[in-house]
């Protein structure tokens, strides 16, 4: 009997436990769980706020959490991050003027060197075309005729 | 002889990229904050937690809003230039008691002398999400209209004191609000 009750009451205390730590709705799971992989941490900045350690990572994580319980879009969210903590915070910066070499930069490299391949290629094709002298000719036809050994 | 020349821009481009980046501190990410107004608080202040400390705080004057806390070990390391900021070249110092013991905030400061004006308590780190806040201690230089001109982070070296804070708050002084 007193074991039913000890049960019981670790079931209740796990469900208070549980409620208190307020818990997303499940609709909004899984855009709080994107959106963390999302954000930078700046504390520790190859991490993103899902997977640091770090205080203020914490500190940005409820953040999200209350923005999605008040209705926020994951835009209006990461517009807020922006405003406080720059582009640096997006893991997939925005396409614009300062962040094109950053986009297209490895494009423009690509072309760079198809180029280059291109006219490497070519240039030799033109050098393998030119024409023997008498002399050298002779010398392949004599080579060719050699009876083989 | 120009066969090689391209190859050789080249690698002194990319080298000098190289080079210019060795000095650049990754740590130091740039506020989108600067040339905007502060954001809107409004948090208790440390001395009286009756009274409150607000954004108006700043409007009229140059003034600095140091971010601190008494378990952060670099703020004591910067805790004389701050000092000397307010005693002799009297700048108007504010701090930002950012995620501290109340207790041990007022403890720090009879322990190392209080060089700031009035400091307000952010407990929950909440205000410092607003500021952008991401390391302590970061410092603020903000202008008579209450706009914010330069971010320091880290701490304030004699010779980051000398060499910009100063000249700035200097420069801002002269600028009619």
């Amino acid at each position: 009997m007193s074991k039913a009750c000890c049960l019981l009451a670790l079931f209740l205390l796990c469900t208070c436990v549980l409620a208190q730590s307020g818990a997303l709705a499940p609709e909004h799971e899984q855009r709080y769980y994107s959106l963390l992989d999302e954000l930078r941490c700046l504390v520790c900045q190859n991490q993103t706020i899902a997977e640091s350690d770090a205080d203020l990572a914490k500190d940005l994580r409820d953040e999200v959490k209350k923005m999605l319980q008040a209705g926020a879009t994951d835009s209006e969210i990461t517009e807020f991050m922006v405003n406080r903590y720059g582009d640096f915070v997006l893991y997939r910066p925005p396409v614009k003027p300062r962040t094109w070499l950053l986009w297209f930069g490895p494009l423009v490299f690509l072309v760079i060197a198809l180029v280059a391949l291109t006219l490497v290629v070519r240039k030799h094709k033109r050098a393998g075309s030119v024409a023997l002298t008498e002399d050298e000719q002779a010398k392949v036809d004599s080579i060719l005729s050699r009876p083989e050994e | 002889m120009s066969k090689y020349l391209l190859p050789v821009i080249l690698f002194f481009i990319l080298t000098s990229f190289l080079f210019v980046g060795l000095y650049r501190d990754p740590t130091e990410v740039s506020s989108p904050l600067l040339g905007k107004p502060v954001p809107q608080f409004s948090l208790p202040r440390l001395a009286d937690s009756e009274a409150m400390f607000s954004e108006d705080e700043f409007l009229g004057k140059v003034s600095l809003l140091n971010v601190w806390a008494s378990w952060c070990v670099a703020c004591r390391e910067e805790h004389p230039v701050l000092t000397e900021l307010a005693h002799r070249h009297e700048v108007i110092l504010y701090g930002l008691n950012y995620k501290d013991d109340t207790a041990d905030a007022r403890q720090y400061l009879v322990e190392h002398g209080n060089p700031f004006l009035a400091s307000a308590v952010d407990a929950s780190g909440r205000i410092g999400i607003e500021w952008g806040v991401y390391g302590v201690p970061e410092t603020f230089v903000i202008d008579k209209n209450g706009i914010i001109r330069y971010k320091h982070i880290g701490v304030i070296t004699w010779r980051d004191a000398e060499e910009k804070l100063l000249p700035l708050i200097g420069q801002l002084q002269n600028e009619t609000s």
